[in-house]
């Protein structure tokens, strides 16, 4: 399909060839590696594997990973798909998973907040879903509100079609300017980091979903698409007012979010909710998030929560108590090396339950713990876990290094 | 304690500044407070709320650029604050909280703003952004153990005579000339952000001894674990 030069197709086949290198030797499974030798070779080379097909660009904060499989499953009613499925949401990552997948007519990718303009810029992207913004990562992320203000730039003259969020008013105001935009009731669940306007630093004014600025007039937009029903059974409602009910298999409110979002940019493709709908269902786990794996008689699922709006939204989707939660955080590079969000969670939630805390930084989430009144057992892994809890039901908690850890020891056959 | 019974902490703009777990501070107050049988309550004023006079710990937080003019702004206007110092309440500010208690500090485009002058300090902004773990040596007249945390700014701080600074630093940058933070009478700052107080409970005890009296001490063994811990891990050959 894509049809790529002398200089390009060595590109492509040397960061392949790199990539399979990575995967023999253990290091990991190739999307970055490959990528960064194509790159290298070929600055241009981006640009030239999105040309001639119709790409889908997923970010924010939270779930892209999930609704870029979301996305994803639907486009595949039409045809081949290239994803970057396993997260790696950067340029190298993008060129990895566009060669693998040379022929699709579509690509869905999955992009790291920082890089949605470059991305977008260099891909000519026909979509972009636009999920949400709160603080992620501080010690090496941007501030959000100067996110949203790139995301602005880059959207206000771009020639494509925005699917965005609009409960989230960093998100709403960020493609406030965009020629073409599909308003989505995605929901909002963490607040903490737009409660004032981001067009002229007011008070926001927010009843319930709608928000609004006194002063300078920004508004909620009308979504034209929204959820109805109460939180875990709720049904999609499209731009006609036909409800859908959504018979997932991810669990909790916030995948029905995604599904509704995944649901509108699938509609900016052609492809009806009755053909998008039995393959968003399809899906069971994301990269290793939600699965249930056995061992040694207990079910443990695994939930992946990377800053405070996660963490909301993994509790949400938690089992009920009494089923014991093995909490376990990092503070690699990936995960942020500073761990002061854990004090933007509140843990009270867990209480009345087992709780296990592990990880590199578990006496920093002991000591949360205990201001939160939440009863905790310091546990030295996953395993003393499963160890101490009765057959039947673990649910585990992770942030981003800690969960790769954790798949890993469970042989990523996630 | 001054006049009421309960101890109040009131966190100033939680909306404006709150940047990454700056709730922490008005957690761990609350906590200490109850740990000695003291009644405790937050209270969250946001930034179209006036200013209760009535508070005896005064929080703020971490903040971008915009929320942080924007506060000065308001709190300039509202005066609420300086009453309460006045009347011999405490404060810790921490972060683009901290820079806002002094005479100026730079915006956006690194031009001076006018800040709240409770302490005698200027803050403009640096030649690259200061990340990572921090350590310091408290002077010697807050008498406390070394004060531990993690910044994340662009500040550099200029103090004047009336100001001491809070420590010296071992480890990170502070406010840029080999000190960290400032104190006077019972205003404290810290470039230490979000949640400063959990790895420093001497220092959150020194703000509740000073609007509750003497503390009796308490059990602190899961925080000094943390403290030496991180200490050991970010302190070469300590």
């Amino acid at each position: 399909m894509t049809k790529l030069g002398v200089r390009a197709q060595l590109a492509t086949a040397l960061g392949g060839a790199a990539a399979t290198l990575s995967r023999w030797t253990g290091r990991g499974d190739g999307s970055v590696i490959g990528g960064r030798v194509g790159l290298t070779l070929e600055p241009a080379l981006l640009s030239r594997l999105a040309a001639d097909r119709r790409l889908a660009l997923v970010s924010g904060t939270n779930g892209k990973t999930t609704t870029t499989r979301l996305v994803a499953a639907a486009l595949r009613d039409a045809g081949d798909v290239a994803s970057n499925a396993f997260g790696a949401n950067m340029p190298s990552g993008h060129v990895t998973a566009l060669s693998q997948g040379r022929d699709a007519p579509y690509a869905v990718l999955e992009v790291d907040e920082k890089y949605v303009p470059l991305v977008l810029e260099q891909t000519g992207a026909s979509v972009v879903v636009l999920l949400n913004l709160s603080r992620d990562q501080m010690d090496r992320a941007a501030e959000t509100w100067i996110l949203a203000q790139r995301w602005r730039t880059a959207l206000t003259d771009a020639d494509t079609h925005v699917v965005a969020n609009a409960d989230d008013p960093l998100v709403a105001w960020s493609a406030g300017t965009a020629k073409q935009v599909t308003w989505v009731a995605a929901g909002q669940r963490w607040r903490d980091d737009s409660w004032c306007c981001p067009e002229c630093g007011s008070h926001l004014l927010r009843e319930e979903v709608h928000w609004q600025c006194d002063k300078c007039g920004l508004t909620r937009p009308e979504p034209s698409w929204w959820l109805d029903g109460p939180a875990t059974a709720a049904a999609a409602v499209d731009p006609r007012g036909r409800r859908w009910d959504l018979d997932l298999r991810l669990p909790g409110r916030v995948n029905r979010t995604n599904a509704l979002i995944a649901l509108a940019a699938a509609a900016v493709f052609g492809i009806s909710v009755d053909r998008a709908l039995p393959h968003l269902a399809e899906v069971a786990s994301v990269a290793g998030r939600y699965t249930v794996v056995e061992r040694d008689g207990r079910e443990v699922r695994l939930l992946l929560a990377k800053n405070p709006a996660g963490w909301l939204e993994a509790f949400d989707v938690l089992e009920p108590a009494p089923t014991p939660v093995l909490l376990s955080v990092n503070a690699q590079g990936p995960d942020g090396r500073d761990t002061s969000w854990l004090w933007d969670v509140d843990y009270r939630v867990l209480a009345g339950r087992p709780v296990f805390v592990t990880g590199e930084r578990r006496l920093d989430l002991a000591v949360r713990l205990e201001v939160d009144k939440v009863d905790f057992e310091l546990v030295r892994d996953i395993d003393e876990a499963v160890e101490r809890v009765p057959p039947g039901r673990l649910a585990v908690i992770a942030n981003y290094t800690a969960f790769q850890a954790i798949r890993t020891s469970y042989g990523r056959a996630l | 304690m001054t006049q009421t019974s309960s101890l109040r902490i009131v966190w100033i703009y939680p909306d404006l500044l709150s940047t990454y777990g700056d709730r922490g501070n008005a957690l761990v107050l609350e906590h200490r407070a109850r740990l000695r049988g003291l009644s405790a309550e937050v209270v969250h004023v946001h930034s179209d709320e006036p200013v209760p006079t009535s508070g005896d710990i005064y929080l703020m937080g971490g903040g971008e650029d915009r929320p942080q003019m924007l506060a000065a702004e308001r709190l300039r206007a509202d005066g609420g604050l300086h009453r309460a110092v006045d009347a011999g309440a405490a404060v810790l500010a921490v972060c683009a909280g901290y820079q806002l208690l002094g005479a100026e500090f730079g915006d956006d485009q690194g031009r001076p703003v006018p800040g709240l002058g409770l302490l005698d300090m200027r803050s403009g902004r640096g030649e690259r952004r200061a990340v990572g773990e921090i350590v310091g040596d408290v002077e010697g007249e807050l008498g406390l153990p070394s004060l531990t945390g993690f910044e994340n700014h662009q500040g550099v701080t200029h103090r004047g005579s009336e100001v001491r600074p809070l420590a010296s630093v071992r480890l990170g940058v502070g406010n840029g000339d080999g000190t960290e933070g400032a104190w006077q009478g019972r205003v404290v700052g810290s470039y230490l952000h979000g949640p400063a107080l959990v790895r420093n409970p001497a220092l959150a005890d020194l703000l509740l001894g000073w609007v509750a009296g003497p503390l009796p001490e308490v059990d602190d063994e899961l925080v000094e674990r943390l403290r030496e811990e991180r200490l050991t891990a970010v302190l070469p050959g300590a």
